[in-house]
């Protein structure tokens, strides 16, 4: 029973233990070798796409599973990191050759229908890839070291902090509508074509992209998983528990609250920019208010306490949704309404509650423990 | 069910039983003259491996039936699904039957971009009948141009764009803009305008187009105020309206604004009826009326390329069809017609390349003729928009328009217009 070595001070000293790691095991399985099998290319994408929420998701477990912070805007730091990826593109697809029919060749299109004559400068850096993938990091980090700071050094909590988080994801929204001559408007950045050069409409370059996208997934995680078993972990489950405790214990609460959320906000950015990369456009409509809130739903299908729980979550909702929506387009969101009640009636602790209440049990039952003595636990 | 008369190529009288009618009998019964499917065999006509068989076609209606823009769009469905029926009843496409997979963009552009993929990629759909928002075409455009797909586009819009994957059906904005203020400079002699507009890109390039054209004439901009899509508070602007006194309100407000716009004037004491300011708009059809009150819209003035009390036969068919397909009480608004176009261009289209091939579409597309739209008479331009007629109505009390001008001529569609960017 050493497969994996004791890399964190958890408190069995081992990384995962033997349901997550099966867990994890299982979700590689599905990600890179069965999907891959048996999907076209299409399907592929979409899971892809699916997979960019997940992203999210995790960042959610952290934030609001472990550390209590339940954030109504994670689309914020999601579109952020999305459109800091769309403004490369779309500088890169905005040759002056590609636009000469516009009354000002070489800068994006919906600048040019703005009446906009020249690149303004905050654009300019984006011409460079290797400030940009900076970009995509950094900006959301930094935005949401400031909306933490201003929070939680001011002790806001709960409830009042959810609404702000809300505000915040509408102000931006309507800021970028509004300015349409800069960020596209409603429209978006539309009709992303290469990455340096690499055509990433093609179906070779989706599934590239694919394997990009799962390969940073599962980094994003082992990072989730190695705050959760440290002692950082241990400290945010208390502070959700009973923050006055830890408060008076000597810990500086708002500082692991604002690391927290930082780190959900990185996370959500990656999926923003992976997000740009395979589905080609970025627009304020993964910006606002009700795209945040589901991503909270993909989170709490999967279970709010289990990072693998929450890509189970993700895939299993925007499954339900496209193939749903499918079948029956005009009835498809009744259907979906009535998966989230059940879910929150049935199974309040989500997929990942439901596998450790029944299947759980099951495989214990299947297969007797193995005879030889073992340590005490 | 014997063959119908040829005479009356847009639908036989009695519409519905015809069309229950149709459904219930097989296909093969209503092979016209001419087009048989054995003509065409399929490995002639379709080299690209669309969803074409040798007795049927599939193509893709694509728009929202849910959120916010169902509204507006479920019309467009209908008309499409009623052209879809009609040509079948007619035969079909060379021979074959229309089949249609509906996906539902759900007011969500991500989501048209994904369905117009599945549409291209699984469904190999022959062509696509879809979108509305400007939004919406922007984000499946690339996916249009990638798969070579073919879209038919209803909606009028701000141009600026010239696809060789989709045809326009409706009117690029200086169809809609130049004609109008000619004729509102004309014949009420108006010398001021205030625009005002919901904001985004559509309000806002047609209002410059306005402006342009306005000044070139010589007269006068006195405001110009754009709201964001589902302002409802309208009442700041319309006592800068009462200060200023311009001739002419053009109002480019969309979606439900339109509803708490109207409301607001009447209730602040401007009567449309007298036509001080006289208020002319290009974004109310008879669609918009229903959710406004015609009571509360009358005396405006639209300009668009199709009213539903055009008198003409084609129209007076088109209307009982649909009506008796949807219900006595519906209304047809521009975007409707315009979508009802579509499957009509794409049959012509295809009839006159003799193949469902996209490319052979796309060059046999300009130049196509379509003498029994409901609008009149239209042609496919090279640019793949239509030229059609603009025309000028003035509401009434019960949510139709009374048309009182038409242009003399097609107007030719001009996307990208000198002078005016």
């Amino acid at each position: 029973m050493t497969e994996f070595p004791a890399m964190a001070t958890g408190r069995d000293g081992r990384f995962l233990n033997r349901t997550e790691a099966m867990g994890a095991v299982a979700l590689a399985l599905l990600i890179f070798v069965l999907l891959p099998l048996a999907l076209d290319p299409f399907r592929l994408n979409l899971f892809g796409k699916y997979l960019t929420y997940a992203f999210v998701a995790v960042g959610l477990v952290l934030c609001w599973g472990a550390g209590g912070i339940l954030s109504l805007g994670q689309g914020v730091f999601f579109g952020l990191g999305g459109y800091a990826l769309a403004m490369f593109l779309k500088l890169e697809a905005s040759t002056p050759e590609a636009t000469k029919i516009q009354s000002t060749p070489g800068i994006p299109d919906f600048m040019d229908w703005n009446q906009i004559t020249a690149l303004p400068g905050w654009w300019q850096p984006f011409h460079s890839l290797s400030f940009t993938i900076f970009a995509v990091v950094a900006v959301p980090v930094i935005f949401a070291f400031i909306i933490g700071t201003a929070m939680f050094r001011r002790r806001v909590g709960g409830v009042y902090f959810s609404i702000i988080t809300q505000a915040v994801a509408a102000i931006l929204t309507i800021l970028i509508i509004g300015q349409q001559g800069y960020t596209g408007g409603v429209n978006g950045i539309t009709d992303l074509r290469t990455l340096k050069g690499w055509d990433i409409r093609t179906d070779e370059a989706k599934t590239a992209l694919y394997f990009v996208n799962g390969g940073l997934l599962f980094a994003c995680l082992a990072l989730a998983q190695f705050v959760r078993r440290s002692k950082l972990g241990r400290i945010l489950i208390a502070m959700r528990d009973r923050e006055d405790r830890v408060r008076f214990s000597g810990y500086d609460v708002a500082s692991f609250k604002i690391f927290v959320f930082c780190l959900g906000a990185g996370f959500a950015a990656i999926g923003g920019a992976m997000f740009t990369l395979q589905v080609g456009f970025m627009s304020p409509s993964f910006v606002g208010i009700v795209p945040s809130i589901e991503m909270v739903i993909f989170c709490a299908v999967g279970g709010r306490n289990s990072i693998l729980g929450a890509v189970w979550g993700t895939l299993l909702v925007n499954w339900a949704k496209t193939s749903f929506s499918e079948s029956f387009p005009e009835l498809w969101q009744f259907g979906m309404g009535a998966l989230f009640i059940a879910v929150v009636l049935v199974f309040p602790d989500g997929l990942a509650g439901v596998w450790k209440q029944h299947v759980e049990p099951l495989f214990a039952r299947l297969k007797p423990r193995p005879s030889a003595p073992q340590p005490a636990e | 069910m014997t063959e119908k008369t040829p005479t009356s190529p847009l639908g036989a009288p009695s519409r519905r039983a015809f069309l229950a009618a149709s459904a219930a009998l097989s296909a093969s019964l209503f092979l016209p003259k001419g087009l048989r499917a054995q003509d065409f065999p399929t490995a002639t006509v379709n080299t690209t491996g669309l969803a074409v068989t040798d007795t049927d076609v599939t193509v893709g209606i694509l728009h929202s039936v849910t959120g916010t823009m169902a509204i507006s769009e479920t019309g467009s469905v209908q008309a499409e699904k009623l052209a879809i029926d009609q040509i079948n009843a007619q035969g079909g496409v060379l021979g074959r039957q229309i089949n249609f997979v509906q996906e539902d963009g759900a007011s969500d552009w991500p989501t048209f971009a994904e369905k117009a993929r599945k549409l291209l990629v699984d469904d190999k759909v022959a062509s696509v009948m879809g979108c509305w928002t400007s939004a919406s075409r922007k984000a499946v455009l690339p996916v249009f141009e990638q798969y070579n797909g073919m879209l038919y586009y209803p909606t009028f819009y701000e141009g600026l764009e010239e696809s060789p994957n989709v045809i326009y059906t409706g009117q690029e904005a200086t169809q809609q803009i130049i004609a109008g203020i000619d004729w509102v400079t004309k014949t009420k002699g108006a010398k001021s305008f205030y625009l005002l507009g919901s904001d985004y890109i559509w309000p806002r390039t047609s209002n410059k187009i306005a402006r342009k054209h306005i000044e070139k004439l010589g007269l006068e901009v006195v405001g110009e105020e754009y709201y964001p899509l589902g302002h409802t508070q309208f009442n700041s602007v319309i006592n800068k309206i009462k200060l200023k006194k311009p001739d002419v309100i053009y109002a480019i407000v969309v979606g439900g604004s339109n509803v708490a716009f109207y409301k607001q004037l009447k209730a602040a004491g401007i009567d449309m009826t007298k036509e001080k300011p006289l208020l002319l708009t290009i974004s109310v059809t008879e669609d918009e009326i229903r959710g406004i009150g015609g009571e509360n819209i009358d005396g405006a003035y639209a300009c668009m390329k199709y009213f539903q009390s055009l008198d003409n036969p084609n129209n007076i068919e088109f209307v009982k069809a649909f009506k008796a397909a949807y219900g006595e009480d519906m209304v047809i608004g521009d975007v409707t017609q315009a979508a009802y176009l579509g499957p009509w261009l794409w049959k012509a289209a295809v009839e006159k390349a003799g193949s469902f091939d996209i490319d052979k579409i796309k060059e046999a597309s300009p130049g196509i003729e379509l003498a029994t739209a409901p609008e009149g008479y239209v042609k496919v331009h090279e640019n793949h928009h239509l030229w059609s007629k603009t025309r000028v109505g003035h509401a009434q009390a019960d949510g139709q328009y009374k048309v009182v001008f038409e242009t003399a001529d097609l107007v030719e569609p001009d996307p990208f217009p000198e002078g005016y960017q």
